[in-house]
């Protein structure tokens, strides 16, 4: 079947099995490989991205349920020139050890401020499941407090 | 006497008691739970159902979803936020879908939810949960024609009967009572005044 979206931006069409999980078609049709494969059953969030603004768990959501929709991967969430609050913060805090699962963590920490724009720590404890098994949790802490910091700036600074 | 000889007196007159206390039927006024299995009033082919796990799992008492056959609490500590539809950024749409997803064995159906915390069931008995189920102050306001809308055409609800595959491809239990006749039991309580059996 024939499904259209957006993809970060711009307008896209496959034509696939309207049950392929949202993540084969990211990354093996459209090739954009920044979002994760880590456990295939929703448990683990690798595979975190954005459908219309909400996280959601792509191994677990089949594509049909994006026609129509805005989807947001890591790759279109800042760019290279203008970072994205959370992949500045990211950077800043030396957040990555093997970073497998960082994309996902910071798609759902992107999620999280577009909602709770200053998050406490049971926010995050409550909001941002994802599993690192590098155990990188205490320095994405620090990042997600750095990255709500960096919005409140930006904002001050455009009020 | 010697010693020994006591010491095996006492011995054999311990088993003999065992074997008389293990070949005694003891008798209770309750009724066997095999007799509770056969009664078949609409009310129990409903309360079957709404006791099961399949209902039970997402009419929790406190603010955590269960999962499940044996109803663990659900993993990654989701919890059920103001609108009963998860927290902020970890929505219960974040993985169910509006159908169950045979790849990843995540369960869906549309309006995936917890039940208000009004409409918790976990830890009632069958008549509490009945009580709760027609009280407006516990079940949103609803009439009993509201109530056995719900109970019969909810499409959330009807999932229990296609629940679909677990993470390791093996079918999640069904409740005990088959649909046509779990709805059959519905409309006839209904239609019957609603009585709640005293328990």
């Amino acid at each position: 079947m024939k499904i259209a979206f957006n993809i970060n931006g711009q307008p896209q069409e496959v034509d696939v099995d309207g049950n392929t999980p949202l993540l084969w078609v990211v990354r093996d049709m459209l090739n954009l490989k920044g979002t994760k494969f880590g456990c295939g059953k929703a448990a683990c969030g690798a595979c975190t991205l954005h459908v219309d603004g909400e996280a959601i768990r792509s191994c677990s959501y089949a594509v049909k349920f994006a026609e129509g929709k805005n989807i947001t991967t890591i790759e279109g969430l800042g760019t290279a020139e203008k970072l994205h609050p959370v992949q500045q913060a990211w950077m800043e805090e030396v957040v990555p050890q093997c970073g497998y699962c960082q994309p996902g963590f910071m798609m759902a920490t992107a999620a999280l401020l577009e909602k709770v724009p200053n998050p406490t720590d049971e926010d995050i404890d409550n909001n941002i499941v994802n599993v690192c098994r590098c155990a990188t949790y205490y320095r994405m802490r620090k990042a997600i407090h750095r990255a709500a910091e960096i919005n409140r700036s930006a904002n001050s600074i455009t009020q | 006497m010697n010693v020994k000889l006591l010491y095996l007196l006492l011995t054999a007159l311990f088993v003999g008691i065992c074997w008389v206390f293990a070949n005694t039927e003891i008798k209770t006024d309750s009724p066997p739970l095999v007799q509770r299995e056969m009664e078949d009033t609409p009310f129990d082919k409903m309360m079957a159902v709404l006791t099961h796990k399949r209902c039970i799992n997402c009419h929790p008492s406190d603010n955590y979803p269960r999962q499940g056959e044996d109803s663990h609490v659900h993993n990654f500590g989701v919890r059920r936020g103001e609108d009963n539809h998860g927290v902020a950024a970890l929505r219960c749409e974040s993985c169910h879908q509006h159908e169950n997803n045979n790849f990843s064995g995540v369960p869906g159906a549309p309006e995936w939810s917890l039940a208000p915390k009004s409409m918790a069931w976990q830890g009632l008995t069958r008549v509490e949960i009945a009580k709760s189920m027609l009280n407006p102050e516990n079940n949103g306001g609803r009439t009993l024609e509201e109530t056995v809308h719900h109970l019969t055409e909810h499409e959330l609800v009807l999932w229990a009967w296609e629940p679909g595959i677990d993470a390791n491809g093996n079918p999640r239990e069904k409740p005990p009572v088959p649909k046509d006749e779990y709805i059959k039991a519905v409309k006839a309580w209904a239609a019957a005044g609603a009585k709640i059996p005293n328990e």
